[in-house]
């Protein structure tokens, strides 16, 4: 790597002579190749342009919004707009965001491992993510599906005319690159982690990506075959939910849901995992309450299985089946609460660190609060009857997804940026990010929550005028958002050419991946190290040895 | 209108919308106050324990068990509050007053189709006397709709081949908005109409103004016209179990299983009589599915409910206990 930093730079944060960037330039030498590293990055870079993709339909969204007439595209494009945004962010940006991104990056160097279990195994999974992305994106260049991210029959199987067969094989397809992750992820944490390293010695990543493989690997394929049903009633009229074949309209909700309300935890527990270490380094201190907060992340992964009926209350299940949802979609609030209280806990006395990463954290923890009571709100069934499918489930589901887990997902490639480039990027537009990112975010969702509540329901093209001020504020929240978005972008890419040599360790951090150089070797470590130390044990480590340097460059 | 001429809160039009903004208050002040509760800590632990010199550590603390178990219990309580409430207001939302005046509606892409008792007929419209209950039975004639008035705070799915309710009983006149919920199709968001609550006198007048025929006396029609009449009254050929006073009555089925027979039933066997066969009676009934329209058979089983009187020999040995049916 050329010597573009300054020339002060000590010899003691340059990058190693080889690492896992440098070993080979040729494009081959990334299609098809098996470094976790490597896959990380070719993640990184496919979510990040549907994540794009997504944003253009959300933006479009957003303008026809301003006013209360269609003005801007016809009823048929908007619920192709609403669709295609659901549909890309949801299947090809969330679910892989955390785990197929950081995690590959991450779980190997973090538990002491050269690589995952079955590095061909994790190649494939991204061709079928790419693969299933293809597909989709087929659909999309040739008009698009207009059934809701949901897919809900008999509008989907019989009505719609739309590219329905297409989408649908594109995340079956898409489903195959999850499983793949999932059980790469399982094994390898299983079975390869460095002498020493016991399981409550795991940092709490580990933890919540070991209980979101588990989700993946159990949750997917009834999604699959959902996938597939609706398929086979669709091409070949067979009748599974359309009562003019046969079927029963309501079993594919229960299908659908038994897979994608678990999807939300599959979204969200990898960004809890990411909080916790944030909150742990620049704190400098053990998470409080470690093993509560590591099986709280066990515990919603397991009753995450047996809740899905929430969404169905006015489905026309039975009372006593919504009685038992409702009061077992509550228990959630438990675990979920552990979390906030832990983090919370854990700052007091603690060293905290002014950064970029932290501050991405606490806005998350702001956030997914708001998500999670607003969710029991809905859980609540004399409430649901009222804010079931109107822009109150909106507003929740954009918090914690997009409050949630994105904000994990960004908080996270800034604390692991040095890491995974060897690169520091700039501490003001990044602090600056990180604010508009949460002003943008509670202006766009906030006034949805009210929106909700006076009885506005989703999905709609053309909408009564009185609520015209409130979709007007959002969409300028939206606005800011995207700023905050884009910043980012530009800075890391600046990163890469400009920013300063990071050193393994810039903020001072335990944990195994900071003993790594920066970028990493390709087989991570000089020698597979040996835990002899507890998780997030700051006391007596050698924690702060490269931070004079950084801070002088960048500020604390 | 002037810019913060905007509404924050729904109107509150019905006895329901009551009960439903008190739990939504409980839960939201219950909200307010966690939330602020947690962003005070951590502002105050965040000014406080700012890092002063670089190589500074935390104090390690590693947890404490008592805190976690109070902090557990506490969400474990308040949630299984906000779910007993919740749910008491839910089960009165699905149980209407037997009294209720009973209206049919009718969702399909992109429109309701609305009937009063008295038989008037109206589209995206629904005038309602204040202060009585009103039971809508509601099905869907293509996909899935969902009917939802938010002044009332009412909502329930519409779905295509089975019936469900909603009920309501309005408390202030004026007109309110009727939404469709559940994403339907191109124009979803134009399946939208009014629902007017009149003064009883008004809504008599009203009523008076348009000549109509009551869903009985047109099921009493269709009753003939399909021939029911030459198998289910007692001068048919008694192929066919009679019709009288067996509405909500449960009855011993073909394979020996017991059903109530409710709305959901009534619709199957007129639609598919071979799907729950009485026990006795051979499967001779024709099947009706794509004959009859929606309308027609809600008119139907209007005029079955109004067969009174004599027990039908086919409801004999009855038992209790058989579960509130949604089949179809
Ligand atoms: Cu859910
Ligand atoms: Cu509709």
């Amino acid at each position: 790597m050329q010597a573009t930093a300054s020339a002060a730079t000590p010899e003691a944060v340059r990058p190693p002579r080889h690492h896992y960037l440098n070993v080979d330039y040729g494009l081959r030498s990334w299609l098809l190749t098996t470094d976790h590293k490597r896959i990380g990055i070719l993640y990184l870079l496919s979510i990040t342009f549907f994540f794009a993709v997504g944003g253009i339909y959300a933006t479009l969204i957003r303008l026809e919004l301003l006013t209360p007439q269609g003005d801007l595209v016809s009823s048929d494009t908007y619920n192709r707009l609403f669709t295609m945004h659901g549909v890309m962010m949801i299947f090809f940006f969330l679910v892989p965001s955390i785990p197929a991104v950081l995690g590959n990056f991450l779980i190997p160097l973090m538990i002491g491992a050269k690589d995952v279990a079955f590095p061909k195994l994790n190649l494939a999974s991204w061709y079928m993510y790419m693969i299933g992305a293809g597909l989709t994106m087929y659909s999309l260049l040739h008009g698009g599906v207009d059934t809701g991210w949901t897919f809900y029959t008999p509008f989907s199987s019989s009505y719609s005319n739309s590219f329905v067969a297409a989408t649908a094989l594109g995340i079956f397809v898409n489903g195959f690159s999850s499983i793949f992750t999932g059980l790469n992820f399982l094994v390898t944490i299983h079975r390869m982690r460095a002498p020493g390293m016991t399981w409550f010695r795991l940092p709490l990543f580990i933890w919540s990506h070991y209980a979101t493989s588990l989700i993946m690997v159990l949750g997917t394929p009834v999604l699959a075959i959902t996938l597939v049903l609706l398929f086979l009633e669709r091409v070949f009229q067979i009748g599974f939910f359309d009562p003019a074949l046969g079927g029963d309209p309501v079993l594919f909700q229960h299908f659908f849901w038994f897979y994608s309300h678990p999807a939300v935890y599959i979204m969200i527990l990898p960004s809890l995992g990411v909080i916790s270490e944030i909150v742990a380094a620049f704190a400098r201190k053990p998470i409080f309450g470690y093993k509560f907060v590591a099986l709280a992340s066990m515990g919603i992964a397991i009753l995450g299985f047996l809740v899905w009926g929430h969404h169905l209350f006015l489905s026309s299940q039975s009372a006593y089946a919504a009685l038992v949802f409702s009061v077992l979609t509550m228990l959630i609030a438990v675990p979920s609460a552990i979390k906030v209280f832990n983090w919370m806990a854990t700052l007091y006395r603690g060293s905290i660190e002014y950064s970029t990463p932290m501050f991405y954290a606490l806005g998350f923890i702001g956030l997914f609060t708001i998500g999670g009571l607003t969710g029991l709100m809905l859980g609540t069934l004399g409430i649901d009857v009222h804010v079931h499918d109107t822009y109150f489930v909106v507003a929740h589901f954009h918090y914690i997804m997009v409050g949630g887990a994105l904000m994990g997902y960004l908080g996270g490639l800034h604390y692991w940026w040095p890491k995974i480039t060897g690169r520091l990027y700039s501490g003001f537009w990044s602090h600056l990010s990180a604010l508009l990112v949460f002003l943008g975010f509670n202006l766009t969702f906030f006034p949805q929550f009210i929106l909700g509540y006076l009885g506005m329901p989703r999905r709609y093209h053309v909408y009564p005028p009185e609520f015209q001020v409130l979709h007007v504020l959002s969409t300028a929240g939206a606005s800011i958002l995207a700023v905050g978005y884009l910043l980012p972008m530009v800075y890391f890419i600046w990163s890469l050419k400009y920013g300063d040599y990071a050193g393994r360790n810039p903020w001072g951090a335990v944990g195994l991946e900071w003993q790594a150089t920066s970028p990493p070797a390709l087989h991570n470590f000089e020698e597979i190290p040996v835990v002899d130390f507890e998780p997030y044990q700051y006391k007596g480590a050698p924690v702060a040895q490269r931070l004079p340097y950084r801070i002088a460059k960048y500020g604390a | 209108m002037k810019f913060f001429d905007f509404p924050l809160f729904p109107e509150t039009a019905s006895t329901l919308a009551r009960e439903v903004d008190a739990v939504y208050f409980f839960a939201l002040s219950v909200s307010a106050f966690f939330s602020l509760l947690i962003a005070l800590f951590i502002f105050i632990f965040f000014v406080k324990y700012r890092r002063q010199r670089t190589a500074e550590i935390g104090v390690p603390i590693h947890g404490s068990t008592t805190l976690e178990i109070v902090w557990s219990l506490i969400p474990l309580v308040i949630t299984m509050v906000l779910f007993a409430w919740g749910a008491k207001v839910f089960l009165h939302a699905l149980t209407p007053p037997p009294d209720a005046r009973e209206y049919f509606a009718t969702g399909k892409q992109w429109m309701w189709k609305i009937q009063h008792p008295e038989g008037q007929r109206e589209i995206n419209q629904l005038h309602v006397p204040v202060g009585e209950p009103i039971k809508l039975t509601l099905t869907s004639e293509d996909v899935i709709h969902s009917f939802y008035i938010p002044a009332f705070r009412v909502k329930h799915d519409v779905l295509p081949g089975r019936y469900t309710t909603v009920w309501f009983e309005a408390t202030r006149t004026g007109t309110y908005h009727l939404f469709c919920a559940e994403y339907c199709g191109t124009e979803h968001s134009k399946m939208i109409g009014t629902v007017t609550v009149m003064e009883p006198d008004d809504y008599e007048t009203w009523l008076a103004g348009g000549p109509a025929k009551s869903p009985v006396a047109s099921g009493a029609e269709l009753f003939v016209k399909y021939a029911c009449n030459t198998c289910h009254m007692e001068a048919g050929s008694g192929r066919g179990p009679l019709l009288h006073g067996i509405y909500g009555q449960p009855v011993t089925l073909a394979g020996g299983q017991q059903v109530v027979r409710d709305d959901n039933y009534l619709r199957e066997s007129i639609l598919r009589s071979g799907a729950k066969v009485v026990a006795g009676y051979q499967p001779l009934m024709p099947v009706f599915q794509g004959q009859i329209s929606e309308e027609g058979v809600m008119h139907l089983i209007a005029y079955i409910k109004s067969l009174t009187g004599d027990e039908s020999p086919g409801a004999a040995g009855g038992g209790a206990g058989a579960a509130d049916g949604t089949g179809g």
